[in-house]
């Protein structure tokens, strides 16, 4: 019972479509279903209530029904787009076709699709910077944890700057990131965009900190016990390392790099609108400038997508979390 | 081979803020080869700090030990050691856990298939065969200490350190340990240093009882030589005069001599809190004092 109770998330959802615990399926039914769903209805029914008497220049405040209804208009607003795409190169596919039917010499050319990048798009884009961002972070982070979490010197060298770095702003950092990408990224026929450079080094700088403080803490925090048993054993460094102190450091390392994750996340919509490279923040911000009545209302979409797909990596990061922990009395949450 | 292990003049201080405390002073112990010496004595005595010198995980303030003609001074796995709480990887299953230790040692000296084999043997003489794969935290206490030894037996070492093997153990589960002990030891005669704070289990185990005094600054009090026959049976013993005889020496050095008033009183045993205090705390690096499992 309390194991059905203790959980959040998808996974009791998974169990009742998969028929478990059949037992206390009433009950079950009850917290994980009912209980939530009482919660979003609540919420919902506030929402409504409040958001009419929010008087703006753009008029009242959204109520849930407008946003469902902008939420269903950007898909189809990304479906067009997607048709008009398709149309496009359907079009000059055939006009090829004509030409070289005429003239057998012809050198038949495909020129690309430049509509605006759809919600969609955007969201996509956020994605693929955040992931990139997160993956250079710990790509760092990891081995510099390790490091200054096997050694006290080091630990003392590098702690009051990771210290003083740590609560640094994102957009305290983005005006010298774009100044120094544009700079050092020079090319003629960039493999990426700048933008896509600045937004994940920005996210990079500012999601580091915390898998590195956790890797140091874990690494650190290796059993005495368990560094006496690699000493009697005479253990060499790298295999001291792989097979003592990465394992038991390896549920802390999951805790930083979730934490990493969540901040990855947040700080890219913010960094996104400020610099006005592609994503989720740029089509918040266009959506600003824009001002139409839909305005508000689609940033509303805008606002509920930035929390779900935060709550979904988040609930990727604990399942990689618990599949990466050897300790299985804990109760991750 | 009177003197296979030679511990000889050894002293440690461990630096405090009032100062170096000197915890052992000027201790000095030969054991014989295949010998099983049981060290005793109350909290806090330093029992666990000479078995940590043996080890070479501790450096002797002043003298040394030599083992086999060749001076200690640092950990290797010729002085394997059985710690108190078992120490197994816990992300590992109690055939890993042996294997690392047997890859580590016989490292080109055994191919692939002989280091399987040998693993499966220790584990075996341990009694462990039916649950090789099963990780620590799915197995009991005993089960763990078991795994523990069969680490340390695999290694082959030349002496093997027991630091209270079977002190975090129930009373049942204890009395099936020595006997497997007991039966292993008949079979490898290895050259065994154990600490205990058990008086039944160093007389049953021993050949040799070194009964050490109270700290600071302690040493060897009293030795005793348990020339009971072998095999022997707890059961039968337990009425022989020859042991009772031992059992009530031992008892005798430990509550008439080197009584200590404070400590009996609230802690019989040796893992508490007053022994990490006696200790000035410093020990606590290298000591597991209270984290009993």
């Amino acid at each position: 019972m309390t194991s059905i109770s203790r959980q959040t998330g998808l996974k009791p959802w998974l169990r009742l479509v998969g028929g478990g615990h059949r037992a206390v399926f009433p009950r079950a039914l009850g917290n994980v279903l009912l209980v939530p769903l009482a919660g979003i209805a609540v919420f919902l029914l506030l929402w409504a209530l409040a958001a009419p008497r929010i008087h703006t220049s753009l008029g009242a405040f959204p109520g849930p029904l407008d946003v469902w209804g902008q939420g269903a208009a950007l898909l189809e607003e990304h479906a067009a787009e997607r048709r008009e795409e398709q149309a496009f190169y359907e079009r000059q596919r055939a006009r090829n076709a004509e030409r070289q039917a005429m003239d057998p010499s012809y050198q038949p050319r495909l020129f690309p699709y430049t509509g605006s990048p759809t919600f969609i798009d955007q969201i996509l884009t956020s994605l693929m910077t955040v992931t990139a961002g997160f993956v250079l972070a710990s790509l760092l982070a990891i081995p510099l944890g390790i490091l200054i979490g096997l050694s006290r010197t080091l630990y003392r060298a590098f702690n009051p700057v990771i210290q003083l770095l740590k609560p640094v702003s994102p957009l305290a950092w983005l005006p010298l990131v774009t100044m120094v990408v544009s700079a050092v990224y020079v090319s003629q026929d960039p493999l990426v965009p700048k933008s896509f450079i600045t937004s994940m080094v920005t996210v990079m700088l500012c999601c580091l900190w915390p898998t590195v403080i956790n890797t140091a803490v874990g690494v650190a925090g290796v059993d005495a016990d368990l560094n006496n048993v690699s000493r009697v054993l005479r253990l060499g460094w790298t295999t001291h390392v792989r097979t003592i102190v990465l394992p038991s450091a390896m549920p802390m390392m999951f805790a930083g790099l979730r934490t990493s994750l969540g901040i990855a996340w947040m700080v890219l919509i913010a960094a996104e609108m400020l610099a006005q490279s592609p994503g989720l923040g740029k089509f918040v911000w266009d959506q600003f400038q824009n001002g139409s009545s839909d305005s508000l209302s689609r940033i509303m979409v805008a606002v509920i997508t930035i929390g779900a797909i935060g709550f979904l990596l988040d609930r990727l990061m604990l399942a990689a979390q618990s599949l990466a922990s050897w300790d299985k009395s804990t109760d991750l949450r | 081979m009177s003197n296979y292990l030679d511990i000889s003049k050894v002293s440690i201080d461990f630096p405090t803020p009032q100062g170096p405390f000197r915890a052992l002073d000027g201790l000095s112990l030969r054991i014989r080869k295949g010998e099983f010496v049981s060290l005793i004595g109350h909290s806090g005595c330093g029992k666990s700090t000479v078995l940590n010198i043996i080890a070479g995980l501790l450096r002797a303030s002043e003298g040394g030990v030599a083992l086999d003609g060749k001076e200690v001074n640092e950990p290797g796995p010729d002085r394997a050691v059985v710690f108190q709480n078992h120490s197994l990887l816990p992300w590992l299953t109690a055939f890993e856990n042996v294997q690392l230790a047997v890859r580590q040692v016989f490292r080109g000296r055994m191919s692939r298939a002989e280091m399987r084999d040998w693993v499966e043997h220790n584990l075996k003489l341990v009694h462990m065969a039916h649950a090789m794969h099963k990780r620590p935290d799915e197995l009991s206490g005993g089960m763990k200490q078991r795994v523990g030894i069969a680490r340390a037996l695999a290694m082959r070492p030349k002496v093997l350190l027991m630091d209270e093997p079977f002190g975090a153990l129930d009373a049942l589960t204890r009395a099936h340990m020595q006997d497997s002990l007991m039966e292993i030891q008949r079979d490898l005669n290895n050259t065994v240093v154990m600490i205990t704070h058990d008086v039944d289990e160093a007389v049953l185990l021993s050949d040799r009882i070194v009964m050490m005094t109270n700290g600071p600054a302690a040493t060897i009090g009293e030795v005793l030589d348990i020339d009971l026959p072998r095999p022997r049976n707890r059961v039968t013993l337990a009425e022989n005069s020859a042991y009772n005889h031992f059992r009530q020496q031992v008892l005798r050095f430990l509550y008439e001599k080197q009584r200590k008033v404070v400590e009996m009183a609230r802690e019989p045993d040796d893992a508490g809190a007053s022994g990490a205090a006696s200790r000035g705390g410093v020990a606590g690096l290298v000591h597991r004092l209270g984290r009993r499992a």
